[in-house]
């Protein structure tokens, strides 16, 4: 770089990096960038932007829903304020949106909290070299590769009262009505569709992790299990924390199994994203709209929080503590080895 | 770590992305303004048909035939989705843009008052058809507030399928008429495997249907004439008792609160019930060699109700005019063509669909295919329709919410039934 520095003022046409244009340059490049990205940040405004504000305002609006003497409908949407809000937090859609509110965060809690573990198991399995190891990878991802709507239908049956699950339980357990065998059923099915998902992203990071830190240990008396728990895992920690955001934000939002599998107006599974459908689906678009905003904030916080609580602090730690951790782990091993 | 946080930052930015696609999906409900549609059935020209899939195929060839016909006034055929709510869905949509790519709309009996409320659909003149000639019951459910807006074109009627050979067993000639003749014929027979009677309760339509052919079969109503609810009364009372007690005595299986038409299908063919109330479709699958082990072994009879023969409820569909279509006086004619008597004898024919024609149940070549039509005809004389509401979808969401609760035994049938009353009440009150 000096050199280019020293030989370049001599050549007119090119930028020099004087101290009267240094300020100059990158201000110019900034344009550019701005101007190359400008197509992008059209689209996004056009796509993400325009949406977010219609349905802010289409959720301070109502349809009318009256009828005039003739029995028709008296049309035109009418601004009502926060009324639709009010609604939802104390209003008639209360029990509904609670309900809905509870049900949304236990099978995001839950389901996020198997898959991540069960995932996490399948990755250090599959991490492993064996004999067919292409072909154990290729098939855990098949759940996955279903769409959600086709899984959900085949779970179907296999919860129907006659169906697999109960023949193999031995018992006649009725999944599918209102109750908490409903909510196990969509945790079974989800658990069976995302958990894969989990466990390809943690093998990705897996695959990061140098073998010779393993060795190392290994070489300095680290049992299997504070391998993993020192090495494995707060090496892998920034992958999964991915990979369990993305799933959070993934679990918020279902809609499609519980819909398909248990049915669209069962309250022990009906999610926020099931009450807004509804409510559009009964042409109360306003209401719908102010559900899908609660449930995007409510996703929006969550995440946050998220990031802010454990993301942060990965940060961090993953910058100082990566030697030391390292280090810190050889050394608890020549411990151990001295005093065993 | 620097790539970290932005791999963080796009993760959330995707995230929030898709919650908001949930929350723009429902943002293009639009503005409405006064609609500036006329109800006059003028000009000619290509039009469409938007229903549901047509899954024999005998829709496009009629449609074909008419096109031979009439070449400068050619159908084309839109096959929306096969459940119903997706078809509602998109036709519902395609109303509120104001689009012209549906002309004729073929609609479930049960959304005749929702467009026509809305002004989605252009009343007809009932000159212009010979309504005479349908069944009565059928021609009530393309109405609203008395003025014609669709012409029925398929009907449908629930039945009593029941088993000859138990009925045998039992010492009776007769399939029965009332409730209670059934449950005594149920008593006699002693087979452990047999539950005697089931039908449609899972949570859906299916228990609207179920729950209203109950209420009417005991002389109750769930929705009067004038549009309103009364079902906290004695008759609805013993309609939906007469479920709830099956359920705790067991004479309806347990299992029956998750049946569909389809599950409740193949409990009848395993042998597992003796009477089953269903549609006519069953009739031909369950005399199919192959998973039935029924078949030759049952028949078809009249719902019993409460102190005589049963009210079932109407399905079908019917033909209505978008609003917002083109050249309205070919979709006047190109629906008197698909609703007369050449047209629904092929349909019946090739699909087993019931017309709404009254004389095709007498016909005799006709019978000898479908020998249960002179049953269904009696059965469509004395049917009724679902609640005729504008807010219908809320409507059958109050009765299944409660039926349900009800027949699951969460709530006592009084309960249910005063709860049901008061929520209707509610979603009727502007009309």
């Amino acid at each position: 770089m000096a050199t280019t520095i020293a030989t370049a003022p001599e050549q007119p046409g090119s930028a020099p990096p004087s101290p009267a244009r240094r300020g100059g340059a990158p201000e110019r490049s900034g344009r550019l960038a701005a101007l190359l990205l400008s197509p992008t940040f059209a689209v996004l405004a056009l796509v993400v932007g325009y949406p977010i504000l219609a349905a802010l305002r289409e959720s301070l609006y109502r349809r009318g829903q009256g009828l005039d003497e003739e029995g028709f409908v008296v049309q035109g949407d009418r601004f009502s304020g926060l009324d639709n809000y009010l609604d939802i937090f104390t209003g008639s859609g209360a029990p509904v949106f609670w309900g809905a509110l509870w049900n949304t965060t236990f099978f995001t809690v839950t389901t996020v909290a198997i898959e991540t573990v069960i995932g996490m198991c399948m990755a250090l399995i599959m991490h492993r070299a064996f004999r067919g190891r292409a072909l154990v990878r290729a098939s855990v991802l098949v759940p996955w590769a279903i769409p959600t709507a086709v899984s959900a239908l085949m779970w179907r049956w296999t919860f129907q009262a006659d169906g697999v699950a109960n023949a193999l339980i031995g018992r006649e357990v009725l999944w599918t009505t209102e109750g908490l065998q409903a909510k196990f059923a969509v945790i079974i099915a989800d658990t069976w569709k995302t958990a894969p998902f989990v466990g390809l992203l943690v093998l990705a990071g897996l695959q990061l992790i140098p073998q010779d830190v393993h060795e190392a240990a290994r070489v300095d008396g680290c049992g299997a299990w504070q391998r993993f728990w020192r090495i494995t895992l707060p090496l892998v920690k920034p992958v999964l924390l991915v990979a369990v955001l993305f799933r959070l934000l993934d679990a918020l939002r279902m809609f499609d199994l519980p819909f398909v599998l248990i049915g669209a107006d069962k309250e022990s599974v009906r999610t926020l994203s099931m009450v807004a459908f509804d409510e559009a689906s009964n042409l109360r678009y306003g209401s719908a709209a102010a559900y899908s905003t609660v449930l995007f904030l409510y996703v929006a916080a969550i995440a946050f929080a998220f990031v802010k609580l454990l993301g942060a602090d990965i940060l961090g730690d993953m910058r100082e503590a990566k030697p030391k951790r390292g280090l810190r782990a050889r050394r608890a091993g020549k411990r151990k080895g001295v005093t065993s | 770590m620097a790539p970290l946080t932005t791999t963080m930052r796009h993760a959330i930015a995707i995230g929030s992305m898709a919650a908001l696609v949930a929350a723009s999906a429902v943002a293009c409900g639009g503005d409405e303004g006064s609609s500036g549609t006329s109800d006059e059935l003028t000009g000619r020209g290509p039009i469409t048909l938007a229903q549901g899939k047509d899954t024999s195929g005998n829709l496009q060839k009629q449609i074909d035939d008419w096109n031979a016909q009439h070449p400068n006034e050619k159908v084309r055929l839109i096959e929306l989705p096969e459940d119903a709510d997706g078809q509602r869905q998109q036709m519902v949509q395609n109303a509120q843009a104001k689009s012209d790519a549906y002309t004729v709309l073929a609609l479930d009996v049960v959304w005749t008052a929702e467009f026509a409320a809305n002004r989605w659909i252009t009343r007809l003149p009932e000159n212009q058809f010979n309504l005479g000639s349908l069944l009565p019951p059928t021609v009530k459910t393309a109405q609203y507030r008395n003025r014609l807006y669709a012409v029925p074109f398929k009907t449908n009627a629930g039945l009593l399928f029941y088993r000859t050979d138990l009925l045998k067993q039992a010492g009776l000639d007769e399939p029965p008429k009332t409730w209670s003749e059934m449950t005594s014929a149920c008593d006699k027979v002693k087979d452990e495997g047999v539950a005697c009677y089931g039908g449609q309760f899972e949570k859906y339509e299916g228990l609207t249907v179920n729950f209203s052919e109950a209420v009417h079969s005991a002389g109750g109503v769930v929705v009067n004439d004038q549009g309103a609810p009364n079902v906290n009364t004695p008759q609805a009372k013993q309609g939906l008792d007469f479920l709830a007690q099956g359920f705790k005595s067991g004479r309806i299986p347990k299992s029956a609160i998750t049946f569909k038409e389809e599950e409740a299908r193949r409990e009848f063919e395993k042998g597992g019930l003796f009477f089953l109330r269903q549609w006519p479709y069953q009739w031909a699958l369950s005399n199919t060699k192959g998973d039935s082990k029924v078949v030759g072994k049952f028949d078809v009879a009249p719902l019993p109700g409460a102190n005589g023969p049963g009210a079932p409820t109407l399905g079908g569909y019917n033909l209505a005019i978008s609003s917002f279509g083109k050249n309205k006086a070919t979709a006047l004619d190109f629906i008197k063509f698909l609703t007369d008597e050449q047209r629904q004898r092929q349909n019946l024919l090739a699909t087993s669909e019931a017309p709404t024609l009254a004389s095709l149940y007498d016909d005799a070549e006709l019978q000898k295919k479908y020998p249960y039509l002179p049953v269904l005809k009696q059965s469509l004389l004395n049917a009724r329709p679902r609640p005729v509401v504008v807010r219908y979808g809320d409507v059958t969401k109050a009765i299944q919410e409660n039926a349900y609760a009800a027949l699951s035994g969460t709530k006592t049938t009084d309960q249910a039934l005063a709860d049901m009353q008061a929520k209707l009440t509610e979603l009727t009150k502007q009309q």
